[in-house]
């Protein structure tokens, strides 16, 4: 029984219809989006590219620590039991449901220099991380990391345990049967929980205005110029890219977790 | 601003006014949203979860998005449709007498749209964990669809669905981005984030500090609450 | 000569309790029974994926299990390969990926893809290198796991009811198949069926096994000579 195998899943007649109206809708959508994004931007393209970048660089290197971070705390909580192992989960979890701006209050406590957990902080790294981009970073990263978390532990339970049994006894050691057995199969999930939190770290606003302090130039993101710019004709070609950046954020995550090897 | 429990009282507990007004704000506001987000979001939690019509994921798709979206700009798009001109807005100044916009009633409007995919999304994975068959029973036994989902399904389901609306309250008490721009921080609608907030640009660090271990406790309460409901699924 | 397992052991699962104790000099010994005497709970504790109560167990006559010393070393270093009732083959790799990252005694992609496919070919599966395991019929998935179990060089391969989730048809094909990979490939072999039919067909020893206890074990009297199959006139009735 042989079988092609094609990048997508053969689609049934229905599906294929759904499809093509859904490709109309979007490229319509896209196509307007696209040209009053294009006009916008070149006309408010000094004002616009700062908190672009920004954010661009800000979401990315939040989404790789929040990621990394993400995925090894929810294989350690599926995994074993280790003491703090409750602490990993309640800690893990409160950006959820914790406002923005008591998450920024708190970062803020033990980012600040002045403190003695900060201070310790800023010397071991070598810059303060309040005021400026790197504070965004960990606001951005801070919010985005339960949801990778969550999903990435939910996706690792789901694997089956047996797979890892016969990978174990091939002689793998336990690093290898992660990596070749547990996270591939996982990945689906896991992708899921990146793209949510991609979502979350760039949308970000109460902590990463606390934490950054809305600086024009150092740390105002997409999120706070929107704000800042509420009244000036800029804000629309703003929150088109926003938007935008989120769907091809999620877009791009999808797709790399569901291509097969 | 009345408040439901009576001014003497909290002096007398020692609760100052600035803890105290915000946090009556918060909590009001949260539990009209938790109320409808509740009721609408575990019904159509169980039309999504037990239906089987294509475009399912679709609708829970589109409505997860604003946890997607930045608050920012789900608080714009609140802001244009309920205050900008246009049926909707007309329709508010008739029913209420003032637009939604900075006004309680809209902080209301933007915490039930930022926490319903919260109870949405647990409330129908709780509900599609409920073995089918057992509804399949009831029916067979003669009980209206209605009843199977009363009698049935939802309370097998009731852990999933409490977790999803603890976690909705939670997120209505916490947010900021879409409340900001809907309310403009209007002293009559401050929430306890925006005070906080306030509070932190001010430099009242005495304040600041109260407020945030306020929120602290409660979020890290309600997070506490849920996980005691059982391992909740992922989204 | 130094045994190529050894196994005494005691474990307790709920109301079950397992004594068992037996030794493999060589070729294929075959655990044989009713269902749930405790044959694949012994393959289990042979390959260290559960501890017993109290015993010991050895393999090439090195201890790889010893309650009172406090010896257990784990499933990836004992140096056994298995194969599983319903094959467990990893379904996101090919066939010859699966096959490669069982083998250890080389280093290097290309080495132990060369491995792989050779054992493949002595499997009579030379063909589905390049297929994923969920487009295989199940002969063919079991081809490829006794391949994986034994392109380990391990110092013995465990075979946990290997036959049992096929066919009828399927199952006669696959038994000659790998009495002659297992005993061509010189690896001891543990074997666990409910099948008296595959037990005869398949072992040299065959350990009784009933309710936890090994209840007696008795060698297969082989009655067939190499040229059987071609050459009537070389036929000799044994005694």
């Amino acid at each position: 029984m042989k079988r092609k195998h094609s990048f997508w899943p053969t689609p049934s007649g229905r599906q294929k219809v759904a499809a093509l109206v859904g490709v109309a809708v979007l490229g319509l959508g896209l196509g307007f989006g696209v040209a009053h994004l294009a006009a916008g931007y070149i006309a408010y393209w000094g004002v616009v590219s700062g908190p672009f970048l920004l954010t661009l660089r800000v979401a990315s290197a939040a989404m790789l620590i929040a990621g990394v971070t993400g995925v090894a705390g929810g294989y350690l909580l599926a995994k074993g039991r280790f003491p703090g192992r409750g602490l990993l989960e309640t800690v893990g979890s409160l950006p959820i449901i914790l406002p923005p701006t008591v998450m920024g209050y708190y970062l803020l406590e033990v980012l600040s220099p002045g403190t003695r957990v900060g201070g310790l902080l800023t010397r071991v790294v070598g810059h303060t991380l309040i005021y400026n981009s790197a504070g965004c970073v960990i606001a951005a990263g801070v919010a985005a990391f339960p949801f990778c978390m969550r999903a990435a532990r939910a996706a690792i339970e789901g694997v089956d345990p047996a797979l890892e049994l016969a990978a174990r006894t091939m002689g793998m050691p336990e690093w290898r049967v992660a990596l070749v057995v547990t996270l591939p199969l996982a990945r689906r999930g896991i992708g899921a929980g990146l793209t949510i939190g991609s979502a979350r770290a760039l949308g970000e606003y109460g902590a990463t205005l606390i934490v950054g302090g809305d600086i024009d130039g150092r740390t105002r993101t997409l999120s706070l110029a929107i704000l800042d710019s509420f009244t000036t004709p800029e804000r629309d070609t703003m929150i088109l890219i926003l938007v935008l950046m989120g769907a091809m954020a999620m877009t791009g995550v999808g797709l790399l977790a569901r291509s097969p090897r | 601003m009345t408040t439901v429990v009576p001014r003497a009282w909290l002096n007398w507990l020692g609760i100052p006014p600035w803890v105290w007004n915000p946090l009556s704000v918060s909590l009001r506001a949260a539990s009209e949203a938790t109320i409808v987000v509740a009721v609408v979001g575990t019904a159509l939690g169980y039309i999504l979860a037990t239906g089987r019509w294509p475009g399912r994921g679709a609708i829970e798709t589109v409505c997860s998005l604003p946890m997607a979206l930045p608050p920012t700009v789900v608080g714009y798009y609140l802001l244009t449709r309920l205050g900008g001109p246009g049926p909707i807005r007309t329709a508010e100044v008739d029913l209420l007498g003032h637009p939604l916009t900075f006004s309680f009633h809209g902080i209301v409007i933007a915490q039930i749209v930022e926490s319903f995919p919260y109870c949405l999304r647990l409330s129908r994975a709780a509900i599609s964990d409920v073995d089918p068959r057992l509804a399949n029973t009831a029916r067979v036994m003669g009980l209206t669809r209605a009843r199977v989902a009363l009698l049935v399904t939802l309370p097998l389901a009731r852990r999933g669905i409490v977790a999803g609306v603890a976690l909705a309250f939670g997120r209505a008490l916490g947010d900021f981005g879409a409340t900001m721009i809907i309310s403009g921080s209007v002293p009559m609608a401050t929430t306890m984030p925006i005070a906080l907030y306030d509070a932190i640009i001010d430099g009242t660090h005495h304040q600041a500090m109260v407020l945030a271990l306020v929120q602290l406790g409660v979020a890290f309460t309600i997070l506490l609450g849920v996980s005691r409901l059982g391992r909740v699924r992922a989204w | 000569m130094t045994a190529a397992l050894e196994v005494a052991v005691t474990r307790h699962i709920g109301t079950f309790t397992l004594d068992v104790s037996f030794r493999v000099d060589s070729g294929t010994s075959v655990l044989f029974g009713p269902s749930g005497t405790g044959k694949s709970l012994t393959l289990a504790l042979i390959a260290g994926l559960i501890r017993p109560d109290t015993g010991t167990i050895s393999i090439s006559g090195r201890v790889v299990t010893d309650c009172a010393r406090r010896i257990d070393v784990t499933p990836q270093d004992r140096r056994i390969g298995m194969v599983f009732q319903d094959g467990l083959l990893l379904p996101h790799r090919s066939v010859i990926d699966n096959v490669a990252l069982a083998v250890r005694q080389v280093k290097g992609r290309r080495a132990r893809r060369t491995v792989a496919r050779s054992w493949l070919e002595r499997v009579g599966a030379a063909g589905l290198a390049d297929r994923r395991p969920a487009t295989l019929s199940g002969g063919q998935r079991q081809r490829v796991a006794l391949a994986r179990g034994l392109a380990g060089d391990p110092s013995l391969v465990l075979l946990d009811e290997p036959l049992s989730a096929l066919d009828l048809e399927v199952r006669r094909e696959m038994r000659a198949a790998i009495r002659e990979v297992i005993t061509s490939s010189g690896v001891p072999a543990v074997l666990v069926t409910h099948d008296a039919e595959e037990a005869e067909e398949l072992g040299d020893v065959i350990i009784a096994y009933d309710d936890g206890r090994v209840t007696g074990t008795r060698p297969v009297a082989r009655t067939e000579s190499p040229e059987r199959r071609d050459d009537d006139s070389h036929r000799t009735e044994s005694a």
